[in-house]
């Protein structure tokens, strides 16, 4: 059972992660959009939106410094134990709090405004359980185990060394066996999340679209563009054949 | 100097009757499907009036377009790089579905299997977006003709602008048709405005384009233009918009909006400009230049030393030819009687507007004075200030001496035309006070007034060696995995591999011919009336009769 939770299901959630967007962006590009539904109501969104995102980019950037970097290393730059602690703990309340907050609202919106419930697809409603069970199982277990007892769990000497162990390809499933419930249940959430997110329309968060501060204002773009019709050859409705490709200069062909 | 060419349209105001025919038929090629039910490529607005979304022009409020930042530089309005990435989770200026309108539809099923009552069956409105009724307050042309307008046009952007003296006078009132499409800017801040790079002008031919694939629906296209013609499709959550109808243009024929104009107003054609100095004449200081600057961006493609750059750049010879016998240079350049549409929004536009005379002649006409005598028309156009003022805040910024010198040219042709028509000498006085000669004058009157459709028309094919990938030639159905699939993927709504879009159409006029109703699938009792042969009753015309021993309705049924 262990080893079933802590080793198979963690290696299969990133298969499917991996290979799932692969295939999604390959079948689906049409499809990879944050499907806003702002068009319908903005009062909510404009308050639920930005605490839901902000809240989580700072609950990502807690995680990757909780799980990737070894309280070995921040000990080393003379980080005591209890004020990384203290730290960790009142950073990652405010932000699960504010990520809670703007899910709640989301959620509340979500269900009251009848054109946004309409539009919600099943594989949304699959999508809003599972984040919500990932959410506030985490933000349980940060409230149960680190704010509410006096020195908190140090998930630093069991979790994320098994995290990492992951990645070494060297599974250390034991280190999980005594990890209390909360995050057991956290974990477990969270990588059944990653499983269905290229499914979902989470694959927005991909597209980030980083490459907007380097790039000029106006795009101008060929008729001819590859991109315009990778599937179809051009702007037509034809897949050029084999065989049936214009005549180009030999060097520029790929 | 880097020549390129934009494929361009001119309306003239004064024949535009309001028919809506084109919006009409825009949207049966464009915008028929769910998703894009308040989308309209093309939409008739009445001036002066809210226009289509509500209050668009008013850009204080929605952020549209480009402003000129204290150094010179131009900067979306609604804020730079920074600020888009910083608001995305939110867009904070976009107009929300109550700002075009909520689309509806009606209960046509109750007409159809209400059963026998007292009263005449009502089909009720009901929500497109939510499926319960609701009440029809507003559409993309609810102010038609004015209709409400005491109630609402003290709230149009342009006359608020114009200031208070207008409102005591709008009594004296006027009012014209103004035909949007894409303006397919030679600087577009939707283009600008878009994270994703999903935006971009096309290199050939200028016209301004959603790539499908790469659209990600962060929404901030809808807030850049300013004149709110980038629409959200809430059913795929991609931006859409008007396309120029890029896949009849590729082989030489007009848009559809173009092509079914019943007042023959639009002219479309090339017009060869400078793409290094588009920056420089977007960023002009003060907004009554940017006209004369978007001219001077403009190249006379009969310039030898135009034609051999034009060359250099790879623009093709009968590209060239077609820029040249460009009815949009005529009218933009030569006759110079056509303004660009809210040139102080610095995107330049590319949908320019010939202003209507017809206001100051109908004023003219009705205090009992002769409409086209030059003399009591000159006095008229200079007198009338508030159509004049009006037509400045849509088409020059303001600055009503560019109006007033188009409208002078109107009038004169009127004028000049008349005595041409009753066979009297025409006085080239007439033609010299606005600064041409009687033969370019009637020349005008050729293009202006005779339109024929190759004169209004000058579209190059576009110059795919390849031609199978033009999308009307090519459009055989044997794409792979084509007619028979369709509908909803497993990933939502129109979700999978790109489809071509003639094989989109295809499935999107065949289940709407099939369709009962616009918000389900359609039901199995779907009357089909295209293949009934005229033979008995097709079945389930009739909503079952409770008498079911009946056979006297059943005699000549075959089925």
């Amino acid at each position: 059972m262990d080893v079933m939770l802590w080793v198979v299901l963690p290696y299969v959630t990133f298969a499917v992660l991996v290979v799932g967007s692969v295939w999604r962006y390959r079948y689906d590009k049409f499809g990879w959009t944050t499907r806003s539904s702002q068009l319908y109501e903005s009062r909510l969104l404009r308050l639920g939106s930005p605490l839901f995102h902000l809240g989580l980019l700072v609950v990502i950037l807690g995680h990757v410094a909780g799980l990737a970097i070894p309280e070995t290393w921040t000990a080393a730059v003379g980080i005591p134990e209890g004020v990384y602690h203290l730290v960790a703990a009142l950073a990652g309340a405010a932000a699960s709090a504010v990520l809670v907050l703007g899910l709640l609202i989301l959620i509340y919106r979500r269900r009251v405004t009848s054109a946004v419930f309409l539009a919600t697809t099943v594989m949304d409603k699959v999508m809003y359980a599972m984040l919500g069970l990932s959410v506030l199982s985490g933000a349980w277990a940060t409230a149960t185990t680190q704010l509410l007892t006096a020195h908190g769990y140090d998930y630093r000497q069991t979790i994320s060394p098994w995290f990492r162990s992951l990645w070494y390809l060297q599974p250390q499933p034991e280190l999980m066996v005594g990890v209390p419930v909360a995050f057991q249940v956290h974990v477990v959430a969270a990588f059944l999340l990653f499983a269905l997110w290229p499914f979902t329309r989470l694959v927005h968060a991909f597209s980030a679209p980083v490459g907007y501060l380097f790039r000029p204002y106006v795009v101008y773009r060929s008729r001819d563009d590859a991109r315009s019709g990778a599937a179809s050859g051009g702007s037509g409705s034809h897949r050029p054949r084999p065989g049936w490709e214009p005549s180009t200069d030999p060097r520029k062909r790929s | 100097m880097k020549v390129m060419a934009q494929m361009s349209m001119v309306m003239n105001l004064d024949k535009c009757i309001g028919c809506h025919t084109c919006s009409v038929t825009c949207k049966q090629a464009w915008t028929n499907r769910s998703g894009t039910e308040y989308v309209w490529f093309n939409n008739v607005e009445t001036r002066p009036g809210l226009g289509y979304p509500r209050t668009y022009q008013d850009q204080e409020r929605w952020q549209g377009g480009w402003v000129r930042t204290k150094r010179g530089r131009l900067k979306p309005r609604a804020g730079g790089r920074l600020k888009k990435l910083a608001t995305i989770f939110a867009n904070p200026k976009m107009p929300s579905i109550q700002d075009y309108y909520e689309p509806w539809t009606y209960e046509y099923d109750m007409l159809l299997s209400s059963p026998q009552s007292a009263h005449t069956p009502v089909a009720r409105p009901t929500s497109l977006l939510t499926g319960k009724p609701m009440n029809i307050e507003w559409s993309a042309n609810w102010d038609d003709n004015l209709a409400g307008s005491t109630a609402t046009m003290q709230d149009d952007p342009v006359l608020k602008h114009m200031g208070d003296h207008v409102a005591e006078e709008l009594e004296q009132t006027f009012m014209f048709y103004l035909p949007r499409i894409c303006e397919h800017c030679l600087n577009p801040s939707c283009v600008a405005s878009c994270p994703s790079g999903a935006m971009y002008k096309r290199a050939e031919d200028g016209i301004v384009l959603v790539d499908q694939d790469a659209c990600r629906g962060w929404r901030m296209c809808v807030t850049g233009c300013p004149y709110k013609k980038v629409y959200f499709n809430h059913k795929t959550g991609k931006a859409e918009k008007c396309t120029l109808c890029y896949p009849r243009i590729e082989v030489g024929l007009p848009t559809v909006c173009s092509e079914t104009c019943v007042g023959r107003l639009r002219y479309l054609g090339l017009v060869l400009y400078d793409a290094d100095k588009v920056g420089e004449a977007a960023a002009v200081e003060h907004e009554h230049d940017l006209l004369a600057a978007q001219r001077s961006v403009f190249l006379d493609p009969d310039d030898p030393e135009v034609v051999a750059a034009a060359r250099r750049e790879g623009i093709p010879e009968d590209w060239i030819e077609a820029a040249q016998a460009s009815p949009i240079w005529k009218l933009i350049s030569d006759y110079e009687v056509a303004l660009p549409l809210h040139p102080e929004y610095r995107t330049l536009p590319m949908v320019w507007y010939i202003p209507p005379l017809s206001p100051v002649v109908d004023v003219v006409a009705s205090s009992g004075n002769d409409g086209e005598d030059p003399r009591t028309l000159f006095a008229a156009i200079s007198r009338l200030r508030i159509p004049l003022e009006y037509l400045a805040g849509l088409f020059t910024a303001g600055d009503t001496r560019p109006v007033e010198r188009v409208l002078r040219r109107l009038a004169a042709m009127r004028s000049y035309m008349r005595d041409v028509n009753l066979g009297n000498t025409p006085d080239e006085e007439t033609a010299s006070a606005v600064g041409m000669t009687g033969p370019q004058v009637e020349e005008m009157y050729r293009l202006l007034a005779i339109a024929k459709y190759q004169d209004r028309y000058v579209i190059p094919s576009a110059h795919a060696e390849q031609a199978r990938d033009l999308e009307e030639i090519a459009c055989s159905l044997d794409y792979e995995g084509g007619p028979g699939m369709g509908g909803a993927g497993p990933l939502g709504e129109s979700s999978g591999p790109p489809v071509p879009v003639a094989v989109e159409n295809f499935h999107a006029l065949s289940s709407r011919q099939t369709a009962d109703s616009p918000n389900g699938p359609s039901t199995p009792g779907r009357v089909n009336l295209l293949n009934w042969d005229g033979n008995g009753r097709p079945a389930g015309l009739f909503p079952p009769s409770g008498n079911t021993g009946s056979t006297v309705a059943r005699d000549g049924d075959a089925s």
